[in-house]
């Protein structure tokens, strides 16, 4: 429970007393109380703080942008240029980049895709949310399942059934010995590799981040203490905590493009069999 | 060999950080690389920029999985 560590914090192990070890943060720290418990269409719910904050993010996200482009306009307004610049760069650096003329059709997809892997990841840094949501590997596992079944279904529709896979696991041009190797590691890389790694992008990323950054503030607190060690300690730590937290927005930033990126390569590389 | 494998066993303590130290050598030499032909093709080609700025994004994000697995791997089967 992440309650364990803050008592841990708040009972005796501020100004670092002797016997008080450093109550490092653990996984625990991502276990959250659950706010409501229900039993709806044959599954248990429970709501926790991920949870409402996916809900809270996803309603930012189509707020935003209904608001920018409810009323289009050829002089744009603020909102509807903030609007165009999220979209037109996923447009333009990613779609028409990775996948060519026809990733225009793929633009709506991938901008989703960006803004609520990024959103999910601000939370993180967010004041009172301070929870990224994709550190929580249900999320990032469900993107990548939609992202598989994507790729997977423009491949065999694309290339038909059979050739999909056999534009996979046998491109021409090579001899006849390499196939046995060369078969099985591409059917395996493209089929079970690419979605994991996807995932487990996203999930570690966040996940180390947001522990580094805990660590840093238990620090912060755990060595305040009115003695010139302590306030020295004290103050790097909270230094350290504000430096990596800059970092992490760039991170956010980097694997929510990343994500998108690796979306667009799997998109493009099933609607041609490239060679 | 075999004394090996009985003094590996007695090992305890935290072995988790111990195996992510050893999964980020490769992954830290591939982003290495990664990154500094990256800077070179973009020294040696400017105008080439977006190109290679993804892909170099492209082969890090791919590289970098394989540590990001090591750190995880600890919380999930560690004790």
């Amino acid at each position: 429970m992440a309650n364990a560590l803050a008592a841990a914090l708040t009972d005796g192990c501020h100004f670092a007393p002797p016997g008080c070890a450093f109550p490092a943060p653990n996984a625990d720290i991502f276990e959250f109380d659950t706010y409501l418990k229900f039993h709806l269409l044959g599954i248990d719910w429970s709501i926790t703080k991920p949870v409402v904050l996916a809900v809270i993010g996803t309603a930012f996200i189509v707020g935003f942008f209904l608001t920018a482009f409810a009323r289009p306009r050829l002089v744009p307004g603020r909102l509807q240029s903030l609007g165009e610049v999220g979209y037109l760069f996923i447009r333009d650096q990613i779609a028409r980049d990775v996948i060519g003329k026809e990733g225009d059709s793929f633009v709506p997809f991938l901008a989703s895709l960006f803004f609520f892997v990024w959103v999910m990841n601000l939370f993180g840094v967010f004041a009172l949310a301070q929870f990224p949501v994709m550190a929580r590997f249900a999320f990032p596992v469900t993107l990548a399942l939609m992202v598989w079944l994507t790729y997977m279904y423009l491949g065999m529709r694309h290339q038909g059934p059979i050739g999909y896979f056999k534009n996979m696991m046998f491109p021409p041009g090579l001899p006849t010995w390499l196939y046995f190797i060369l078969a099985p590691i591409e059917l395996i890389s493209n089929v079970i590799v690419r979605p994991f790694t996807l995932a487990v992008r996203a999930f570690a990323n966040m996940f180390a981040g947001h522990l580094l950054l805990t660590t840093f503030t238990v620090a912060t607190w755990y060595l305040l203490s009115p003695s010139i060690i302590g306030i020295i300690g004290s103050t790097a730590s909270a230094a350290v905590t504000v430096t990596l937290t800059g970092f992490e927005l760039l991170i956010q930033a980097l694997q929510a493009f990343i994500f998108t990126l690796l979306t667009a390569v799997y998109i493009s590389s099933s609607l041609h069999a490239d060679h | 060999m075999m004394n090996l494998i009985a003094a590996a066993s007695g090992v305890t303590g935290s072995i988790g950080s111990i195996g992510y130290g050893l999964a980020a050598i490769g992954p830290g030499i591939g982003i290495g690389i990664i990154f500094g032909q990256g800077v070179q093709a973009i020294a040696r080609q400017p105008e080439a920029y977006p190109v290679i700025r993804q892909n170099m994004l492209l082969g890090f994000a791919l590289a970098e999985a394989l540590a990001l697995i090591g750190f995880v791997v600890p919380f999930v089967y560690g004790k």
